[in-house]
């Protein structure tokens, strides 16, 4: 006779309801598992912005608070007023051109890199996140000084018999300061992107008769093409929203969104209007990443 | 004949490594010819360097009589089929396929035309609006083909093409790659590990090793008579036996026993005899007749290949291998039959190191 095993393991046979059960079992463990992320998600983001989107239909009154009743769309129409849709258009246009031109500066670089040897690439890489080690704030100052008057560049500019360039307060020093805010943003998923795709592909399309231009436009580009996407909605969504960079090396003639919503809430104590756009501005965000996932979602 | 490809003095240095070494070669005109060699040999640097992909560090490379040494790979009349055959991912077979007409600059509805022409001809009429990923690996390496060939290259270059093919497979395309390429009659320029694979197919074979170039003929010639020990070994299977030359009939094996084979070296040079195992034949044990064609031994291991079987003999001193076709007049031995081995003089090639 064969001898008992020590435990008596119950072994259910296999039914298509035995296997049902399992399926339920293993999804509900699976979200037990992220509960943590869910209650995380819902207490800071979901709440807060369900405030924010009932504040943004409420009424301010006559002493800067916020009385929520009387429901109406008044700060979502007053986004059409010519001062706002200039700051809207402004904010826009500057988060367009900080994109175009971290693409236009990480776009070699990032092929640059990823044609490297993997040792080289990795000190450089380090090097791109070095900024990072340092607080954004003190670079932003550290951008004041550099362009300031009697600055290191106003210094070099008058050097080489260029002028004096008052580059501090302007439009151009905010760009400035976005794009070097943001570069490392648009150089990660670029080079993430590029390294991928097999070297042998740029010869196939150089066998193939294509010139180093038709390569890149027929072959390097559009297999880039999810990390280009990548890369720019990093840099757009917070350039669009930037109010550190724009506040310190903007000055007050360039507003910006971000520094314009700021004020509604505590300066104007609008705080329905600053509430209705934050939610533009978020929306416009939204629709980019919606963008990004239909496009390119596979990468990052 | 025109010479398609011709290599003079070749060579090509990455860093320190020496990885083409002085190499002439000249591929004629429609011809198929194979560079084989295992790897790390120097084939697919060689093979580069005629696409264009590297540049030469020494020596004249011309195309059609045309000095290409370091003309840029879209300016020569050359096409690659690459290892992994390279497929655009994000290009439909038909846009594939119509790459290099459309770099070229050719007129859209040319190009279709043409496109659509290659894909019939390899056989994959109705699948050009797929995507490269959505096809087997036959598939993919057919449409390598057509991409390359309907750019109509004088000379057509194959880096390996059929190593990610299952053996079956790859027999047929083969056989197919061979037919089309007497159909369109330029010459193919092969690179493969496989010698079997380069006897198959090519009208001359060039064999390399360390860069270098051991011997390019016809694949008769490298198989019934190797140039030096290398190429004896690495094509087919064979029984390499040391010994000295004592005149140019009689070979000296090391421990001391005389066999007859034909060589031109001179007395007293270090050689090795290359017997094949399918030309030699092994009976019960006898007095031998010619004692110069024959060794006595033991059946030490028998391997059963169905249509073959390879039994390994032991001498005192060494082991052969010795093929007998499984045929039922054909005597089966066991393992610890004393049994001779002989051949035919001609059946021994006796090459140097």
């Amino acid at each position: 006779m064969r001898k008992r095993k020590h435990t008596d393991h119950v072994v259910e046979v296999a039914t298509p309801e035995f296997e049902k059960a399992a399926q339920k079992k293993e999804s509900r463990r699976g979200l037990l598992m992220a509960l943590p992320s869910y209650l995380y998600l819902i207490l800071f983001f979901v709440i807060p912005l369900g405030i924010v989107l009932i504040y943004s239909f409420a009424t301010r009154n006559r002493f800067g608070g916020t009385d929520l009743s009387g429901w109406n769309l008044e700060s979502y129409e007053r986004i059409a007023e010519p001062i706002v849709r200039t700051i809207l258009f402004r904010s826009l246009w500057l988060a367009i051109l900080t994109t175009v031109i971290c693409l236009v500066i990480a776009y070699p670089f990032a092929y640059y890199l990823s044609t490297r040897k993997p040792t080289i690439r990795n000190v450089m890489l380090v090097f791109v996140m070095i900024p990072f080690w340092t607080n954004f704030l003190v670079r932003n100052y550290a951008w004041r000084v550099i362009l300031g008057n009697d600055g290191p560049f106003t210094k070099v500019t008058e050097f080489f018999g260029l002028g004096t360039h008052e580059l501090l307060f302007s439009q151009k020093a905010v760009v400035l300061g976005l794009v070097y805010g943001y570069l490392p943003f648009m150089i990660l998923p670029l080079y993430a992107a590029i390294e991928r795709i097999d070297g042998q592909l740029l010869e196939a399309s150089r066998d193939l008769y294509g010139n180093g231009w038709q390569s890149f436009k027929n072959v390097l580009l559009p297999l880039s093409m999810p990390g280009v996407i990548a890369g720019s909605i990093l840099v757009f969504v917070p350039s669009l929203g930037a109010y550190v960079t724009p506040e310190i090396l903007g000055g007050a003639k360039t507003t910006l969104l971000g520094s314009y919503i700021v004020t509604q809430f505590l300066t104007a104590r609008n705080w329905p209007f600053g509430a209705a756009l934050s939610f533009v501005l978020m929306a416009v965000m939204l629709l980019m990443t919606i963008i990004y996932f239909r496009k390119g979602g596979r990468t990052l | 004949m025109t010479a398609a490809v011709e290599l003079r003095g070749i060579t090509k240095k990455f860093g320190d490594v020496i990885a083409v070494d002085n190499v002439d070669l000249t591929i004629q005109d429609g011809e198929f010819f194979s560079l084989l060699g295992p790897s790390g040999c120097g084939k697919t640097t060689t093979l580069r360097m005629i696409a264009g992909l590297e540049f030469p560090t020494e020596g004249s490379l011309s195309i059609f009589g045309e000095e290409v040494g370091t003309l840029a790979p879209n300016k020569r009349s050359v096409n690659t089929v690459f290892q992994n055959y390279a497929l655009f991912p994000h290009l439909t077979v038909l846009d594939n396929v119509g790459f290099g007409l459309k770099m070229q600059g050719v007129a859209k509805k040319e190009t279709k035309e043409r496109s659509m022409e290659m894909i019939e001809l390899v056989q994959l009429a109705g699948l050009e609006t797929r995507k490269p990923s959505q096809m087997s690996g036959g598939q993919q390496q057919r449409v390598a083909l057509a991409r390359a060939l309907v750019n109509q290259p004088k000379v057509l270059l194959l880096d390996e093409p059929l190593g990610a093919l299952d053996l079956k497979l790859r027999q047929e395309m083969q056989l197919e790659l061979k037919k089309l390429q007497r159909d369109v009659g330029i010459s193919f320029v092969f690179v493969t590990h496989d010698q079997e694979e380069a006897l198959t197919m090519s009208d001359r074979i060039a064999v390399m090793h360390e860069g270098k170039l051991l011997q390019v003929a016809s694949p008769e010639e490298i198989y019934e008579s190797p140039a030096n020990r290398f190429v004896a070994d690495f094509i087919g299977r064979t029984n390499l036996l040391d010994g000295t030359t004592s005149d140019n009939e009689t070979v000296v094996l090391s421990n001391g026993t005389s066999i007859r084979a034909q060589n031109t070296f001179p007395e007293g040079t270090k050689v090795s005899i290359s017997i094949r195992p399918e030309r030699t034949e092994i009976t019960q044990r006898s007095e031998p007749s010619d004692s110069l064609s024959s060794i006595q031994g033991t059946v030490e291991t028998i391997t059963y290949l169905g249509n073959a079987r390879v039994y390994g003999v032991k001498f005192t001193w060494l082991s052969i291998e010795v093929r007998e076709e499984n045929r039922p007049d054909l005597e089966v031995f066991n393992v610890g039959d004393d049994v001779t081995v002989h051949w035919e003089h001609d059946a021994i090639s006796v090459v140097k190191d």
